[in-house]
């Protein structure tokens, strides 16, 4: 075998592992992505440098968000001022807040438990303490 | 060819020269000022993080200042000159031309880094290297912002008189008797960034315009309270630097096709293969920017989309790394400090390649978006692969340049010093990101993985530090007063080296 067609045929090895990943990577973004329809609205607001959350009933919360478990949750995400990224970590949570823009995203807490919110997108002097607290109800 | 410390010249004689190899020396010598200032920078990040709170930075926004210059140096600064400077002094060599196709527009390009330089460093700006308005637009404040647009747009200036003169000296003057399938794998990786460089800082330089009206306050393009789109300068952005990340990969990547048939002693394993595989990143290359946006908020379809279009580039990257090994196969390798570098660099690559197809797959990407995975990520590609494979190359280069020898015992020490080093650091950073510590933070919640694994990348960047330190001596030292080197073959591979011998400068 010349030295050009071991070389094709290792990177058809490549292409078919790139191929896999890919394939249950686009399926599992498919089912994530879709919303369910009984989830509860809540808007999310950042600003420099404090999160406010809004529930449907039109209570608003600063810094901390409370939910219950077994519910499921949809999150309009925006910015008042500069770019932020709203993340809850131990729920792979995370979508920028665009000034502008509503980003969407859900989630479903399963335990009971308080839980860090952060900003993961820089936005300036105090990025790094922007934080807030999910608290799970049982 | 210019043996600087046998023959010494004034030094205005080589600052006025447009001789290839007298600017090409400027552009070297340059780029290592910037990667030790840069790399200053970067000890003193990993310092404020060894511990929690407030250590060494009393104020975050300094930080922050630094981080951006840090980012801004290291990239346009190192990486980018290091590459022209290398290419200045063997482009024309190896395609058999007495100097650049216009010497006068090379010296200007280079002339045009240091005013670039003196705007990013003065200004001292605190957007972030990316300034994502409108942080960059409303809170970053005057004039260190904009004498950072200003910074950016001369070095982008630069780089595209560049990149026409490289394109020009290898399409328009290359030697008859070098078809293209026959020219080295280094000069093809220049004609394929140079022609990159070309399509796309384009973009990125009428975005600048467009964040400095929106700064004066006249337009609102990417200024939301003016009916702007802050999403459109991040597209704007990423479709200049996703290709302009392979515009600082592959010179490392022709510099390896260079250094790994010499020092294995046998010929390229697939010359066709390497040539292909450098055509095809060019133009996938384009095709996977918004990559870096996944979290802005895209539909599914264009989140598809560019996970496949990301995917689509890997094949390339993995082509090399076969070809590298397979050249090597067998051979008789000599580790001489040019080719542990350049080995270093491959096991890098293929470590930071791998987490990058991780990064791509989509659900894992809102794992590892914006925390220290993506830091580590990105810094073990540029510093794990690039830096490793530059610095295996000045040390292949430094006896066409001073005709002496290196300190083989300092460099195997420099090596082994920055290998392990930037395992520690960027390997661990990784792991960082997976904890969820977000990046670009001036303090942490100190969890005991968290604390720890900090404190070890803290550790892994004084020993590359270190290993800097013994590199500047050893290159600083054995350019005075090393052993002259046997310039037909210093390395004692038995190939023949670079043409010496080339016309005394004008």
């Amino acid at each position: 075998m010349s030295h050009t067609t071991i070389e094709w045929l290792y990177v058809g090895a490549v292409v078919g592992v790139l191929i896999w990943v890919g394939a249950i990577a686009w399926d599992a973004e498919r089912l994530i992505g879709e919303t369910p329809e009984d989830a509860i609205t809540i808007k999310v607001t950042a600003q420099q440098w404090f999160w406010t959350f809004e529930h449907p009933d039109g209570t608003k919360e600063i810094g901390e968000l409370t939910v219950k478990v077994g519910k499921v949750y949809k999150f309009d995400v925006t910015a008042k001022d500069v770019i932020h990224a709203f993340n809850i970590p131990v729920h792979a949570v995370m979508i920028d807040a665009v000034p502008g823009r509503i980003n969407h995203i859900w989630f479903a807490p399963d335990q009971p438990g308080e839980y860090l919110i952060q900003c993961r997108e820089y936005c300036g002097l105090l990025h790094y303490q922007m934080r807030a607290t999910l608290i799970v109800e049982a | 060819m210019v043996i600087e410390v046998r023959k010494p010249r004034p030094l205005w004689e080589i600052l006025f020269s447009t001789h290839h190899t007298d600017v090409g020396l400027l552009y070297i010598i340059t780029s290592f000022v910037f990667i030790f200032l840069g790399g200053a920078m970067a000890l003193i990040l990993r310092a404020e993080l060894f511990l929690p709170g407030e250590t060494l930075i009393s104020d975050p926004s300094v930080f922050n200042q630094i981080f951006t210059v840090h980012g801004t140096t290291m990239l346009f600064l190192w990486v980018v000159p290091f590459t022209a400077g290398v290419a200045n002094y063997l482009v024309p060599i190896m395609i058999k031309y007495k100097d650049m196709a216009y010497p006068k527009l090379n010296s200007v390009a280079f002339w045009m880094i240091p005013p670039g330089a003196a705007l990013v460093w003065l200004g001292f700006a605190d957007t972030g290297w990316t300034a994502y308005p409108p942080y960059s637009i409303l809170s970053a404040p005057g004039p260190a912002a904009d004498m950072w647009i200003f910074g950016l747009k001369i070095l982008g200036l630069s780089s595209i008189l560049g990149s026409i003169n490289f394109v020009v000296t290898i399409l328009k003057c290359k030697h008859p008797d070098i078809p293209a399938m026959k020219m080295p794998l280094f000069v093809w990786s220049i004609l394929v960034i140079s022609f990159m460089t070309l399509g796309a800082l384009p973009t990125f330089t009428a975005a600048l315009i467009m964040l400095y009206t929106d700064r004066l306050g006249v337009s609102g393009f990417f200024n939301p309270a003016m009916g702007g789109d802050p999403i459109a300068y991040q597209h704007l952005f990423w479709f200049t630097f996703h290709p302009e990340v392979y515009i600082f990969l592959l010179p490392a990547v022709g510099m390896a096709y260079e250094l790994v048939p010499k020092f294995s002693r046998k010929p390229i394993f697939s010359y066709v293969s390497g040539v292909i595989a450098l055509v095809l990143l060019m133009v996938i290359s384009f095709g996977s920017w918004a990559h870096h946006m996944l979290a802005t908020g895209m539909s599914f379809t264009e989140k598809t989309v560019f996970m496949v279009g990301t995917l689509a580039a890997v094949p390339m990257s993995a082509m090399h790394v076969f070809n590298w090994l397979a050249t090597a196969w067998g051979g008789r390798i000599r580790f001489s400090a040019p080719m542990m570098f350049v080995f270093g660099g491959i096991a890098l690559f293929f470590a930071s390649g791998a987490g990058g197809v991780l990064n791509t797959a989509l659900p894992l990407d809102f794992i590892t978006h914006d925390t220290y995975w993506v830091v580590g990520h990105f810094h073990l590609m540029l510093m794990g692969t690039v830096t490793l494979i530059f610095f295996g190359f000045t040390y292949y280069l430094f006896p066409l340049i001073t005709g002496r020898m290196y300190n083989k015992m300092l460099a195997s020490v420099h090596f082994w010093m920055t290998f392990i080093g930037s395992i520690m650091v960027f390997i661990t950073q990784h792991i960082l990101g997976l904890f969820a510590m977000p990046r670009r933070v001036w303090d942490y919640i100190p969890t005991p993985e968290v604390l720890v694994m900090n404190q070890i990348a803290t550790i892994g960047a004084f020993i590359l530090g270190i290993g800097m330190a013994v590199f500047l001596y050893n290159m600083l030292k054995s350019s005075a007063s090393g052993k002259p080197a046997k310039m037909e073959d210093p390395f004692e591979i038995g190939e023949q080296y670079y043409d010496h011998r080339r016309r005394e400068p004008h």
